[in-house]
């Protein structure tokens, strides 16, 4: 039997569109503008196509990667950051003089790294899918050469994450020596019918697995790179890798977490209820005290790690289902905020504190709207998509017993919604004293973020459909 | 299909609100155009309630108007909403005073007038929904959807310390409910674990089985949520800080339909879902509603400031709402109601009085005020009728819900009625000795020398607020027709609920042919 490539033909679209970024870039004469990013376009929306063609498909290719609906239901979440972050991505480029072909092609191999480490079933595999994605978005962040706080950002977050890849690796280590596999399910297979207690070896496995995985997620101990790498970032790559990044992470971590280390569930979720707890707690409680938009949005997006632990923890059927809508919602939201930030950006002034915000209304009132939707949606308000969100993972908390989670979770969401409400403030309510000067804002990018807007209501008042979609990626992993 | 009337009351002003963001132009130009939008759009609104209430069945405690649509099926969350006598009372109040209060603020709004209009239209919707919602997951959604155009209200047309104030205010009354939201959670997995499948109707969460251990944390997160919007003593701070430095549209609105939810979230959800664990808190509520009555008059008293010392009287006259609710007879609890009404009409209507005081002076304490009666004797007239009806003078709005809340407690335990009948006097001490600073002896401000009396505008609103008041002073039965049937189910499907409380101390209660759980009318009279 020949090996079927069904399941990897969204990596391969979003594969095939940055290599042809690249080869369009240079060809590219200095100076020329070219629609590549009409090029990424066109694979990720490949992507989307095979995506709805596979689904319920249950594809699997190599034995190692499966189109299953849970990595499809991710893929198509990557599809939209990819296709939201493609769309603010143009303003960046051209104010900062970026390498429009490079820069377009790192994003789309990282999205194309970040597919596969939602559709891995072999550690081996997720371990490349995150090498893959990580070395893009190291490069993506350090792309303003010439701006030392990019630089050193790009440094720090190379170091730990390398540092976070070796745990990870050694945590692949550990579960070879003790399963003789790699590959999920045979790990799972193991594990179910071991007798007694975990061993020390599972323990250290599973910490080193966890370790790497926190890195990645950005969950508190090991968040320590994200103000600076988020806030060094250009904020539409900031955008990108708030939201990318931590859907693939995520989507492996509930992966290798639900499925191989399932039945070693009470060593782990201890932990991770730990992590959740502290996740939250330092995710806002630091936000309160930024006075830089992008660190601000930085910890939050840290708190809302916790929040998408509590769901993988409460791992029932109702947190599986929750952590995907989780980070749909999360995604567009974030990266609509993160759009906004982008689009304010100046060549000499970034534009980026909360006190350049004031009298934003004025200037810009759609502008000021929209930034407004996506703060209230992460602050978890209804009728926005945050609110359902929130409203699901708390539902898996409580019902799997974590009331203490829940509490710990309500309770920090109000503290959030504080430092959201801070940007509020100074949008609506404090006239600027010296105006700033705000760009004008592009045709695309604008209506990105419109489209985010759209959905965010759409998923807050009419969540059925995904819901239902979120919950049918259940059976396939667990 | 019958016509969805209870929807169209939470789509208008969404839709109208949309139709603002549509009107061309700039400040100056659609600001004229954009408030008679709003205007007639509220009106269209209140026209619909009274509507609702002339073909309302009076003698039926069923909720009314029902619709039910899935919403989102794999978690049993309906679409689902009714009227009872309660809720419907409460809508008419929240669209009567709607335009009223952007009425009141026609003049004094001068930045932003569109989106003024859009917050207070998208506040409208979200109150409405509140009072239709029979499904707790919906009620949540607009219980909380409600805060965000108040938040704007406060923070962006508020007075200097309307940042503070706005936040204040959003924070408090967040904290308070995100722990009501894990009650409903677990209300819904209990029904899960009941009957196989989630469930956030209230009529259904009513028969659920709920142990008192459960009782007592589900009761204590839903009471603080209440309490704080109500407010309750000590969770009241919030209220002066958010009353004083919000417009006089805000101020009408909050006072007079948003602290009645906290009541209304009492007898609604809190007292009839835990029978049990409210029977065991109703001493300890009763407590501080009476301490609040006292404290709140007092503290009214000594208020230099005139929205100040309202705001205070709303906590002294909520007290007793409160006090009504816990007494939980049909005297207590149709008088706690009727209170509600009373206190927006005479609330309302304070705060208009005090804003147009405002636009004239641009201040709000009482010294920089005197000798008004000469000045302004038609404005100085209406202040009179709705102070005396705040305090309650018979043949006036007031006088009738205190006198049933006092009626209710003192069957229940005489203590509590007799140190709330203290509140009375209070309020009469603290509000007729504000009006005479303001209004009598000599005038010794020169400012005040020639203010105008009230104009066509404020007529328009002045007039509306006295009808109401000494319509609901000379004919109650004509409000608490309604009521009564839908108080009589709560009162009684709680004292079954909870047998523990002695039937003698709740008085006489009439044998009811009524099922004790209300039901869905199955066909609306139309």
């Amino acid at each position: 039997m020949t090996p079927s490539l069904n399941a990897i033909v969204p990596m391969a679209c979003v594969t095939a569109a940055g290599i042809a970024a690249m080869v369009a870039e240079s060809f590219r004469d200095p100076g020329e503008r070219m629609p590549i990013a009409g090029l990424g376009a066109v694979g990720l929306l490949g992507a989307a196509f095979a995506t709805v063609l596979l689904w319920n498909h249950n594809a699997s290719s190599f034995g190692v990667v499966a189109a299953d609906n849970f990595g499809l239901f991710v893929t198509g979440t990557l599809v939209v950051i990819g296709l939201l972050s493609l769309a603010i991505s143009g303003p960046t480029i051209e104010r900062e003089r970026l390498p429009g072909g490079e820069y377009y092609a790192l994003m789309l191999f990282a999205t194309a790294g970040m597919i596969l480490m939602a559709t891995a079933t072999d550690l081996l595999v997720i371990f490349l899918a995150l090498e893959v994605m990580s070395l893009a978005v190291y490069v993506l962040t350090g792309i303003r050469r010439d701006s030392p706080t990019s630089t050193e950002a790009a440094f720090k977050y190379f170091l730990l994450g390398a540092f976070a890849s070796a745990f990870f690796l050694y945590g692949i280590a550990f579960t070879y020596g003790l399963t003789g596999t790699t590959r999920l399910d045979r790990i799972g297979v193991l594990m179910a019918v071991q007798t007694g207690g975990p061993t020390p070896m599972q323990y250290l496995a599973l910490g080193f697995l966890i370790v790497g995985f926190a890195f990645k997620v950005a969950a508190v101990p090991f968040h320590m790179w994200t103000p600076d790498a988020y806030e060094g970032a250009p904020p539409a790559v900031t955008a990108f890798m708030s939201t990318g990044v931590k859907a693939a992470a995520f989507a492996a971590f509930v992966r290798v977490f639900l499925s191989a280390f399932e039945p070693l569930r009470g060593s782990w979720s201890e932990v991770i209820w730990l992590l959740a707890a502290a996740t939250m707690i330092v995710g806002t409680v630091a936000g309160v005290t930024q006075s830089s938009v992008k660190r601000m949005l930085a910890y939050s997006s840290i708190g809302h790690g916790g929040y998408l632990l509590v769901a993988l923890v409460s791992a029932n059927d109702f947190g599986k289902g929750a952590v995907l809508f989780y980070l749909l919602t999360y995604a567009i939201t974030n990266i609509g905020a993160f759009g906004v930030i982008a689009l304010l950006d100046n060549a000499d002034r970034p534009n980026d504190q909360v006190k350049d915000y004031a009298g934003l209304w004025n200037d810009h009132p759609v502008l000021a709207a929209l930034m407004t939707i996506f703060l209230l949606s992460l602050g978890g308000f209804p009728p926005m998509a945050g609110f359902i969100a929130k409203w699901y993972v708390f539902s898996a908390a409580v019902k799997a017993g974590y009331t203490g989670l829940a509490i710990i979770g309500v309770l920090t969401s109000v503290v959030s919604v504080f430092f959201y409400l801070r940007i509020v403030v100074m949008m609506y309510m404090t006239p600027a004293e010296t105006p700033a000067q705000f760009p004008a804002v592009p045709k695309i990018a604008g209506a990105a973020l419109v489209v985010s807007a759209i959905l965010i209501f759409y998923l807050g008042i009419l969540p059925t459909r995904v819901l239902e979609w979120a919950a049918a990626s259940i059976s396939t992993i667990f | 299909m019958p016509f969805p009337i209870l929807t169209s009351l939470v789509a208008l002003p969404v839709v109208g609100a949309i139709l603002l963001l549509l009107v061309r132009g700039d400040e100056e130009r659609s600001a004229p155009l954009v408030r008679k939008v709003a205007l007639i759009v509220s009106l269209l609104v209140f026209a619909e309630t009274l509507l609702l209430w002339m073909r309302f069945n009076p003698a039926s405690g069923d909720f009314q108007f029902v619709e039910r649509h899935a919403w989102i099926p794999a978690f049993g969350i309906e679409y689902f909403v009714g009227v009872d006598g309660i809720s419907l009372l409460l809508l008419v109040l929240t669209a009567f005073l709607t335009p009223l209060a952007l009425l009141g603020s026609w003049e004094s709004v001068h930045k932003q007038t569109r989106a003024f209009c859009v917050f207070v239209l998208l506040l409208e919707s979200a109150m409405m929904g509140v009072f239709i919602s029979l499904d707790l997951f919906l009620f949540y959604i607009f219980w909380d959807a409600m805060l965000v155009p108040m938040y704007f209200l406060i923070g962006i047309w508020g007075y200097e310390r309307r940042i503070y104030a706005s936040i204040k205010f959003i924070l408090y009354t967040m904290a308070g409910s995100v722990l009501m939201l894990l009650a409903i959670l677990g209300l819904a997995y209990l029904h899960y674990t009941a009957t196989g499948s989630y469930s956030f109707d209230l009529l259904k969460l009513y028969e659920i089985q709920v142990t008192p251990h459960q009782q007592f944390w589900f009761f204590l997160a839903f009471a603080l949520a209440f309490a704080i919007k109500v407010p309750l003593f000590p969770f009241h701070t919030w209220l002066p800080d958010a009353h004083v430095e919000a417009p006089t549209a805000g101020s009408v609105i909050l006072a007079g339909v948003m602290l009645k939810m906290g009541t209304y979230g009492l007898v609604r959800f809190a007292f009839p879902l835990f029978p049990e664990a409210a029977a065991y808190f109703a001493p300890a509520l009763a407590v501080l509603a009476v301490i609040g009555i006292i404290y709140g008059a007092l503290v009214a008293m000594v208020q230099p400031d005139m929205k100040k010392l309202v705001a205070y009287s709303s906590v002294s006259h909520l007290g007793f709402v409160v006090l009504g609710i816990a007494a939980m007879n049909t005297q207590g609890v149709s008088g706690a109601v009727y209170q509600m009404l009373s206190h927006g009409i005479s609330t309302g209507g304070l705060f208009l009085i005090v804003g147009m005081l405002s636009d004239r002076r641009h201040t709000r304490l009482i010294a920089e005020y005197g000798g008004l009666k000469k000045v302004t004797p038609h404005l100085v007239a209406a202040f009179l009728i709705v102070t005396l009806a705040s305090i309650g003078l018979p043949g006036l709005n007031g006088f009738v819900g205190e006198f049933l809340i006092l009626l209710g407690a003192f069957r229940w335990d005489p203590r509590l009625a007799a140190f709330a009948a203290t509140g009375v006097i209070l309020s009469a001490t603290y509000m007729l000795w504000m009006f005479q600073r303001v209004n009598y002896g000599p005038v010794t401000n020169e400012k005040n020398a020639a203010l105008p009396d009230l104009r066509p505008r404020e007529w328009a609103v002045i007039v509306p607020i006295i009808a109401v008041a000494i319509l609901m002073g000379v004919l109650p039965n004509l409000f608490l027709r309604p009521i009564e049937p839908s108080v009589e189910r709560i009162v009684n499907h709680f004292h079954q609920g909870a047998p523990s409380r002695i039937q003698a101390a709740a008085g006489p209660q009439s044998p009811s042919p009524q099922s004790p759980v209300p039901k869905v009318a199955s066909e609306a009279r139309r």
